[in-house]
């Protein structure tokens, strides 16, 4: 069994601080990490990898630096890595982001199960997944808690509203996984990290994949960002400052004058 | 990476907009870095316009103007017991209505269900003036192969300029699927819809930063967007009308049969759904810093009879369970009161909880950005203030 687990390097939110003044992201020196939802992906890919001998590559399309989290996943355990970086993939949206890996997964060729994270916590979209199983033609499952697969079929756990329902589906079939809230991310030994610097690491270019090349990067995507602006919020209400007996006295003050107390 | 021509003065604006910081003035003109995303956000700041994107060659040479109207997909909600139109579906047909009346164009509803006729006059009154209605008991559960071939097939035949869809686990399955065999554009979790010049503006936050950009699909159809539940207000705007109902006989793929439902589960009544219905909503967040501090809004939220949710920060801290995250990122609200405290108020709060009626923050900084969308403001330590609160409500329904 093959399986292809797709990745993401993003900033780490938990670090990531906001200019006052424009307020837009401090990128510089924040530390960047897997993805979180990707990496329960992994780890779930691997847990299968434990159980059956399936094989585990993982494909990421960044920078060059991003070779950093195919270096984590392959000391985690996952077999091979394929970095997708080009300048012609710069300016992709969630469209060619989807159409440029789902041509990276055609190359790879041999696969039954591919898992991506819900979405990338940097974007908050969730579409690139849905859109890669488009791309290559076979079925999705979204929004899983649990995967596990025999080689011929996988069984999941899949969030809808107000609950869950467990689903069956023929290999091959793209999942993404949600991971859960009190999830915590398994690091690897310093010797996994050493020993995983054998490991193969592929990095192709767009004219590695036989892709349109029209639709790669800015001239593959449909959305353009027509500007960016802070949020305007409403006209500013009336600011209460003084002891904190005043201010008790005035808020139940305010809750009889909107009668929230009657 | 972007394109400065000549016409840069050198003013900076541009650098401080970029949310990747990969503009810098050098001798006097705007310079991109290899950080450079293409994401355009510059080009609009520009004030002589210097900035601009490669040319693709692509853009522009689609023939747009067969496609008119806007469409809604509209959510069968299920569960377990009862299904029922979901309530997003009616606020995002509301919301197109305004957006059809906009483009002089018409609104249009798509269903899919197994015995949806009963539904067709509640979709009327929020100002439908079509319904195409794909029936049958293979569309009563939804199956992406199901539902997408249905949706490429009335596209096709319809051509519609705008689709909107629901942000729910269906919503977020279907339409993606949909934008990549169509090559169109789909943007995600939108908190504001508009038109200008003819065109679909889908606002949204952007960059995981507290700021907002407006995104366009200015060369495909149809543009499309996602919205989560309670962003706009649902209005009957046509009370006993009709739509036409087009009803579409269409057959289910092979492909359908690969994906099978083995078994279904519902939560007996979530935290989610009492958060989202709420009429009273109290939320805390890292201010709060820990279980007592919560303790202190259970006893506000039961004086008050309302909801307690918290911020995604809060959230973070392992306060509260991950159902009770209000935001964008978590559960909507549309409350008649919501009192944030200690929540500083980072954009993906602020657009989810701004439609409420009466907002109440509670903050020790002064400049915190949730007093930007509250009618009432505290500057203090609400771990502080709240306790009283509470006495004096006691007090006070003592009378």
């Amino acid at each position: 069994m093959n399986i292809i687990v797709c990745i993401k390097q993003v900033p780490d939110s938990a670090q990531v601080k906001i200019d006052p003044q424009t307020g837009s992201l401090i990128r510089a020196g924040v530390p960047s990490i897997l993805n979180p939802h990707d990496h329960f992906a992994l780890e779930k890919a691997l847990a299968i990898k434990a159980r059956t001998g399936a094989k585990v590559t993982v494909l990421s399309m960044g920078p060059d630096q991003a070779i950093a989290v195919l270096r984590l996943a392959l000391a985690l355990g996952a077999d091979e890595g394929v970095l997708l970086s080009d300048p012609t993939f710069a300016g992709a949206d969630t469209w060619a982001t989807a159409y440029t890996l789902a041509h990276a997964v055609k190359k790879i060729a041999t696969y039954d199960l591919i898992l991506c994270g819900q979405m990338a916590i940097d974007g908050d979209t969730a579409q690139t997944g849905p859109e890669m199983a488009y791309h290559l033609n076979i079925p999705q499952i979204t929004f899983c808690e649990s995967v596990d697969s025999d080689g011929q079929q996988v069984i999941v756990k899949k969030l809808i509203e107000g609950g869950h329902q467990i689903m069956e589906a023929d290999l091959p079939v793209l999942i993404t996984m949600t991971m859960p809230i009190d999830y915590a991310p398994k690091y690897p030994s310093f010797l996994a990290a050493h020993q995983a610097q054998e490991k193969p690491i592929s990095i192709w270019k767009a004219g590695d994949l036989e892709a349109d090349s029209h639709k790669l990067g800015l001239e593959g995507s449909p959305t353009r960002v027509s500007r960016i602006f802070p949020p305007a919020g409403r006209a500013k209400g009336e600011m209460i400052t003084g002891t904190a007996e005043e201010m008790a006295a005035k808020f139940v003050e305010i809750l009889k004058k909107e009668s929230f107390i009657k | 990476m972007i394109q400065v021509s000549e016409k840069c003065v050198g003013c900076g604006k541009c650098v401080s907009t970029c949310p990747f910081g990969a503009l810098s003035l050098v001798n006097k003109k705007a310079t991109a870095s290899s950080a450079c995303t293409m994401c355009g956000a510059c080009v609009s700041v520009c004030p002589v316009k210097a900035l601009s994107l490669p040319a693709t060659a692509t853009a522009s040479q689609n023939d747009l103007s067969a496609f008119k109207g806007v469409w809604v997909f509209v959510e069968i909600g299920d569960d377990g017991k009862t299904q029922k139109v979901r309530s997003v579906s009616l606020e995002l047909l509301s919301k197109g209505r305004e957006l059809a009346d906009q483009l002089g164009e018409e609104l249009c509803a798509v269903v899919m269900g197994q015995g949806i006729v009963k539904f067709m006059a509640e979709i009327s009154s929020y100002g439908a003036d079509k319904i195409y209605a794909v029936n049958g008991p293979a569309y009563r559960d939804y199956n992406t192969a199901a539902y997408a071939n249905a949706m490429i097939t009335l596209i096709n035949k319809y051509k519609p300029s705008a689709i909107l869809y629901p942000s729910t686990y269906v919503g977020r399955d279907l339409a993606p699927r949909v934008a990549a065999q169509l090559f169109s554009g789909l943007t995600a979790d939108c908190t504001n819809l508009s038109v200008a010049d003819g065109l679909l503006i889908s606002t949204r936050p952007a960059f995981g930063g507290n700021i907002l950009a407006d995104i366009k699909c200015p060369d495909f159809r149809p543009q499309m967007a996602t919205v989560r539940p309670n962003v706009f207000k649902k209005a009957v705007t046509r009370p006993g009308t009709m739509a036409k109902i087009i009803s579409e006989p269409i057959a289910i793929p092979t492909e359908a049969g690969k994906v099978r439902i083995v078994s279904k589960q519902f939560d007996e009544v979530t935290e989610l759904e009492k958060l989202d219905e709420a009429e009273v909503v109290v939320a805390g967040g890292r201010g709060m810093k820990d279980a007592a501090g919560f303790a202190v809004l259970d006893e506000l939220a039961a004086q008050l009879g309302g909801a307690v949710g918290a911020s995604r920060a809060a959230i973070d801290m392992g306060l509260q369970p991950k159902e009770k995250q209000i935001g964008q990122s978590g559960v909507n609200i549309a409350a008649k009161l919501y009192i944030a405290a200690g929540i500083s108020g980072a954009v993906q709060h602020t657009v989810g909880v701004e439609h409420s009626d009466v907002i109440i923050g509670i903050n020790k900084d002064a400049n915190a950005s949730i007093f930007n969308i509250c009618k009432y403001g505290f500057v203090g330590d609400a771990r502080t203030l709240l306790p009283k609160v509470v006495d004096g409500i006691k007090k006070a329904k003592g009378k």
